[in-house]
């Protein structure tokens, strides 16, 4: 397969960036979208140009690591898919693909794909932890947790922090994210003691660091990867707005 | 308390759903008088003077105002807030979410037009009853009692570029509804999947019947202007 791929440059984070166009061949359809551009950097590289950054790890799908706005979607055209699962058999051969970097003010670029989303880290700093004996291993099902708490439980935490929400965010609102953490803490009886203390700790570390208000579009719940529910919004709304009538 | 309404983002959203349930229900309240008009001119007038610029109209009137108001500095406070959250470098390709209504994207354009049309509606009709009367007249320019809102009624929608103003008016307050609603339920934490699709139907039959109520007088009115005497 060939692609014609519209890609955005930019040298560091202060340079003005723009966007570029390369052209590759002979892709296999069963390549993975982070392969396809290793083999482009691969070329550039042999043509003595500057390859193209972007970020990636685990390419299981599971990390958070990779990022990329592709054809007008984070993380690409699959629903339920990070960048690193996404195949080239989803586009057309001969396709022309834009590619952008996450854009959102709290996610500054560092250079050409690659944003700097410790941001995320700093909020859940904030409050995304429970304080416990680290000692000795307490018993396995010690407390019991009914099943239907630990699924939802669980359901939030599939988040992987990627940063998907608030780049497709049209407000850049870091919601999702927040109530992801916050709900699966939640729904735990060992993050149940923290419960209020950390929807306003995280909540306001949000507000701090510029990210957008949400006004309950559902854009994020659709191009998360992991497809975690704004059902999860409507439990942070719960959880913060009882802890301050409390105060 | 005082301060996280206005200082934190999920604290100005609760004053925006609170607001905003507010308006709603004044909404329904405004178009169930309005139909009257349609199934009794005279009851209508009835209603009109038993509002008329009494104390408790006049409360009423005040109350109803400084929702409006906060609703609205509050929607621009936000959307500003939002816009710079945004970044100034916006992507070049965008699409359309699976899922995402066109209107809850677009709520401050539906919401400055549903304000548009309100300074319309004041003009056409506030400041011809309850103003007059505050003023302490008794008939308003147009020579109407400041109680016959049948005959002022009749008198706007015999013009037809008012009708349809009108219900450009109403189509975008429809639009507002359908989202605002199931919102406001969504902002305050009483949401989940399994209500979800119930609130979004909420909101749509809510929205629906206050269109239909409204547009029901002016049309009725146009089309048919001898219901109000005036033929």
């Amino acid at each position: 397969m060939n692609f014609t791929l519209k890609i955005w440059r930019q040298k560091d984070a202060k340079s003005k960036g723009a966007f570029e166009t390369y052209k590759v061949e002979n892709i296999s359809a069963d390549t993975s979208f982070l392969e396809m551009l290793d083999i482009l950097n691969n070329n550039l590289i042999h043509e003595g140009k500057e390859p193209v950054a972007f970020d990636h790890d685990c390419r299981e799908g599971i990390c958070g690591m990779c990022s990329l706005h592709i054809d007008g979607h984070a993380h690409g055209p699959s629903q339920g898919a990070t960048t690193c699962q996404i195949y080239m058999r989803k586009f057309k051969d001969g396709a022309t693909i834009t590619i952008e970097p996450w854009r959102s003010a709290a996610f500054p670029v560092i250079k050409d794909l690659v944003v700097n989303r410790s941001a995320y880290d700093q909020i859940l700093q904030a409050g995304g932890f429970i304080s416990v004996r680290t000692n000795s291993v307490p018993d396995a099902n010690a407390i019991p947790i009914p099943k239907a708490d630990a699924d939802e439980s669980m359901d939030a935490a599939a988040c992987i922090g990627c940063g998907a929400c608030a780049a497709t965010c049209k407000n850049g609102s870091a919601m999702l994210f927040v109530a992801a953490r916050v709900s699966s803490l939640a729904k735990l009886p060992q993050g149940r003691v923290e419960g209020a203390r950390r929807a306003k700790a995280m909540v306001a570390k949000m507000d701090e660091l510029g990210f957008g208000n949400c006004t309950n579009t559902g854009a994020c719940q659709a191009e998360c990867p992991k497809q975690i529910s704004i059902a999860h919004i409507a439990r942070l709304n719960r959880e913060f707005l009882s802890a301050k009538f409390e105060d | 308390m005082s301060c996280f309404l206005s200082n934190s983002s999920l604290g100005k959203k609760l004053v925006m759903s609170v607001t905003g349930c507010f308006l709603v229900l004044f909404i329904l309240f405004h178009m169930s008088m309005n139909v009257t008009a349609i199934i009794s001119p005279e009851g209508y007038n009835m209603i009109c003077e038993f509002l008329g610029a009494n104390w408790y109209a006049l409360a009423g009137t005040v109350v109803l105002a400084l929702g409006v108001v906060v609703h609205f500095i509050y929607a621009i406070i936000l959307t500003l807030n939002n816009y710079r959250a945004r970044g100034s470098q916006r992507y070049a390709v965008t699409v359309q979410e699976p899922g995402v209504a066109w209107a809850s994207k677009n709520m401050l354009v539906l919401g400055v037009i549903v304000l548009l049309g309100m300074a319309l509606h004041l003009y056409n009709f506030w400041a011809k009853m309850q103003l007059v009367e505050i003023l302490g007249g008794h008939t308003n320019s147009l020579g109407l009692a400041v109680t016959d809102g049948a005959a002022l009624i009749a008198y706007t929608f015999s013009q037809w570029y008012y009708v349809v103003l009108y219900l450009i008016w109403f189509a975008a307050l429809w639009f507002h509804l359908t989202h605002g609603v199931w919102s406001m339920f969504q902002t305050v934490g009483w949401a989940n999947d399994t209500w979800y699709p119930r609130l979004k139907c909420i909101a749509n039959i809510v929205a629906t019947i206050i269109f239909l109520g409204f547009a029901a007088v002016v049309l009725v009115y146009f089309f048919c202007p001898c219901i109000a005497g005036a033929c």
